[in-house]
């Protein structure tokens, strides 16, 4: 074992401010992945265009940011700033993913299974292409260092550890959106609907519920929390590109996997512990080897465990 | 309901032993292209497999000798090489209907693996009869390997364990230029990584070595194509090629029949990577050198496009759907040429696709009007909007031709190429026509041909004024929209069968 891995291991701050950044990129991951593991509960499709909407609200967010003046010289306060903001992408994502939904699988109900995968493989690349396209292949940068004299970025000290308002942020809004989707599909009837859905389609449409309607609302949630974490990626690691959807795609959809895909609560889960194992990594092994390290142990974990930690055993009837 | 059909005189045609009814009649659900197409589909099938193949590879391999022109042989020699992935992909995909997203790391891996194994790198100079067969064989082998954690899962994570692989592959080559066993060894460079490996090899072997012309590549990869091809084709009439076929209706059914369903699956996954691993060897020996860029996603839609472009599933499908990719992918490099494909493909799409011949009259006069009279709102409005230069290369803008002369009075150009003002309309207006597409295909009745005259001029303004000049981005744009716009109209591509199954 090498001696800095040894010496790490000790260091507590270091160890706390990895977990921090675990469970910020975490929070997330858990974000994107509710999108792929609700689309997944109900369609049985694994939607790999879901990172590129995620993409195009961490765009949808730079644009709104920057015509409100923002960084340099914001025109509004910080809150209601960042409140115009996560509503724009939000509103734009859930737009993008309902029309995503409407024009490229719907048509594909009755196909083969393979059919809207590829369908998925080219709305991702038609997305991350349109990226480059329309807004251009270098990064943009949101900036929000120097927002209202770098408030986001000021830290809290407690004896050895630090942690930034912005991961606080990060976590508690994440946290928030989760709540209000778990309460959404637990509480009202649509979301009674979606799991009726997500259990059996057709006995759902039997018994009076519009199976393409909740499909479409499913894609609405799911895109709006992808485009809350677009927003939020832009706020914390400043910097985004057309590209960006394909690597935070796959982690979350990853995440969406461990938790168990077409469990909620799973993947909230799993893209914490994505997260932190993903920081723990980089922190401790090998940042060169992270995605290489991260996805051989999923592997792995898939061989053993299939399902996810929270999935239920697939059980196929004819 | 008076008069009934008469009673059969002749006795019932009865089914034969061992074919039901419906086995008897299923000939008759299975609907092939229609049309044109349909014409070429036919005559190709009664046309005997062997003489389709000798046709082509003779084509193929006088093409060095037709031309002097290298860059048309180089051309030729890529595109054996997407033929030849193209055509392993479809094993997975058409024939076993497995989403093997892994497929280009397979590929990247045996081009790698040659590299090693014939360039300074290690300072191993095997002879290409050695280092061939056995990366193929160790391509192979991965394929099952990788395949095997699906075993025991159902479908969808065989193309989420292939993705995973795909990206580790990347991960390692671009970063396994200091490998160090993570942390626990010394660091070794073990793949060049973002620079790659160069000067590897060229194909030697006895004593004699390949050039690097495109010409000796083409007919190397065109042999491997012809061996593959024949041995595909009997794999698929064997037994185990109905099985895939069977694994791709209904895996459920397959298993229920008695067939070792993880077994056909694994091996789908290899005998595919097996096809790969060969193209990757002639990869890294004809470009004499492997770069992690190229083994990675947009490869791999590229190769998707062209096996769902060709009709999945048919062999030769896939080999002229990767050539009609490719070398629509070429044309594209060139302004000139590109405007020609667009317009012609424009026009033959509303030939075929519009019926009567009064609505094709009506959306062609419209179109031609409506470019008319928006030019001339646009010039007495915004003169600058028009006039503007016409693309014609990356860096000259001339105007010349017919063509030419018809844009220049039909379509709005505006006058500053290459600034801000510019990319912004054209931006505004590619999400508009998108927007327009998606609505021609709810729109129903004469209201979609009317909102078709502006969707295509504005596909038309686009194409003038972002898409042409913009030939690195529009390239793979297309091969999404190829995807998207097949899977909706047309999945079973140009030369596949489109199956009707009523249960």
């Amino acid at each position: 074992m090498s001696g800095v891995l040894a010496f790490q291991l000790y260091d507590w701050h270091y160890l706390f401010s990895e977990l921090v950044a675990g469970v910020t990129i975490g929070s997330l991951y858990a974000l994107i992945a509710l999108g792929y593991t609700m689309v997944y509960g109900v369609l049985k499709l694994l939607n790999f265009a879901h990172g590129d909407v995620y993409m195009v609200g961490a765009y949808i967010g730079w644009f709104v940011l920057t015509a409100l003046g923002a960084p340099l010289t914001p025109s509004v306060p910080l809150v209601p700033l960042l409140v115009l903001v996560f509503a724009a992408a939000m509103a734009g994502c859930a737009v993008l993913g309902v029309v995503i939904e409407r024009f490229a699988y719907r048509p594909l109900r009755s196909a083969p299974r393979i059919a809207p995968l590829i369908s998925a493989l080219g709305v991702s690349f038609f997305l991350q292409q349109t990226g480059v396209l329309l807004w251009g292949a270098t990064p943009r940068t949101y900036d929000t260092f120097d927002l209202h004299h770098g408030v986001l970025f000021k830290d809290i000290t407690v004896g050895n550890f630090t942690i930034a308002y912005v991961q606080i942020f990060v976590f508690l809004a994440a946290a928030v959106l989760m709540l209000a989707l778990t309460l959404f599909v637990w509480r009202t009837r649509t979301g009674k609907a979606m799991r009726a859905v997500s259990v059996d389609p057709e006995a759902a449409s039997m018994m009076g519920i519009d199976v393409d309607r909740v499909i479409s609302v499913t894609f609405l949630l799911g895109s709006a929390l992808a485009g809350a974490a677009g927003v939020m990626t832009g706020i914390v690691y400043q910097n985004l590109n057309p590209y960006m959807g394909f690597g935070a795609g796959l982690k979350a959809f990853t995440a969406a996997v461990v938790g168990g895909i077409g469990n909620i609560g799973g993947a909230m889960l799993g893209g914490l512990l994505i997260g932190i194992a993903e920081t723990f990594t980089s922190g401790y092994l090998s940042s060169q080897f992270q995605d290489l390290i991260v996805f051989s142990l999923l592997v792995v974990f898939m061989l053993f465990r299939p399902t996810g930690i929270r999935g239920t055993p697939i059980l196929q009837k004819v | 309901m008076t008069d009934l059909p008469p009673p059969a005189t002749q006795p019932p045609v009865s089914p034969q032993i061992g074919v039901d009814e419906w086995v008897r009649r299923s000939g008759e659900r299975i609907v092939g292209p229609r049309g044109a197409l349909g014409v070429v589909v036919r005559a190709a099938e009664r046309t005997p497999r062997i003489v389709l193949l000798a046709a082509f590879v003779g084509l193929t391999a006088a093409i060095p000798a037709l031309t002097t022109n290298q860059y048309i042989v180089g051309v030729a020699a890529d595109t054996m090489l997407y033929v030849l992935l193209a055509v392993g992909l479809n094993v997975a995909v058409g024939w076993a209907g497995l989403l093997d997203l892994g497929y280009i790391a397979f590929y990247g891996f045996a081009a790698y693996l040659y590299a090693e194994l014939s360039s300074g790198h290690y300072n191993i100079h095997w002879p290409t009869w050695q280092s061939v067969p056995l990366v193929i064989a160790a391509t192979i082998l991965l394929g099952f390997v990788l395949a095997l954690p699906s075993r025991r899962l159902s479908g969808d994570y065989l193309a989420i364990v292939t993705l995973f692989f795909l990206e580790i592959f990347n991960n390692f080559t671009n970063n396994g230029y200091a490998w160090n066993w993570l942390g626990f060894g010394a660091t070794h460079d073990v793949t060049g990584g973002p620079t790659g490996l160069t000067n590897v090899d060229p194909f030697h072997a006895f004593g004699h070595a390949l050039t690097n012309r495109p010409a000796d590549y083409l007919w190397v990869a065109l042999a491997g194509f012809a061996v593959i091809a024949v041995a595909l084709t009997y794999a698929n009439k064997s037994r185990t090629g109905r099985a895939w076929r069977a694994l791709r209706e209904d895996p459920l059914a397959a298993e229920l029949m008695g067939m070792p369903v993880k077994w056909l699956m694994l091996l789908a996954v290899a005998v595919g990577a097996g096809v790969a691993g060969f193209a990757g060897t002639v990869n890294a020996a004809y470009y004499q050198g492997v770069f992690p860029t190229t083994f990675y996603f947009p490869l791999l839609i590229t190769v998707y496009a062209m096996t769902i472009l060709g009709g999945a599933g048919s062999l030769g499908g896939v080999a002229l759907g990767a050539i009609i990719v490719n070398v629509l992918l070429e044309v594209l490099r060139a302004p000139d040429h590109a405007r020609w494909v667009f317009y012609a493909l424009a026009i033959a799409g509303l030939l075929v696709k519009l019926r009567p011949w009064r609505v094709l009259a009506g959306v062609l006069a419209g179109l031609a009007a409506f470019g008319v009279v928006v030019h001339a709102i646009v010039a007495a409005v915004w003169p600058r909007g028009v006039g503007g230069p016409i693309a014609v290369g990356p860096t000259s803008f001339t105007t010349h031709g017919f063509l030419a002369t018809v844009i220049r009075h039909w379509m709005v150009l505006p006058k500053h190429t290459y600034t801000v003002d510019n990319f912004r309309l054209g931006n505004y207006a590619f999400v508009i026509v998108i927007g327009c597409v998606l609505a021609c295909t709810v729109v129903k009745g004469w209201r979609r041909w009317v909102l078709l005259v502006p969707t295509l001029w504005g596909a038309a303004f686009v194409w003038e004024n972002v898409l042409i000049e913009q030939a690195p981005t529009t390239r793979p744009l297309l091969l999404g929209v190829i995807l998207i716009v097949l899977m909706a109209t047309r999945p079973a591509g140009l030369f596949g069968q489109t199956r009707v199954e009523i249960v």
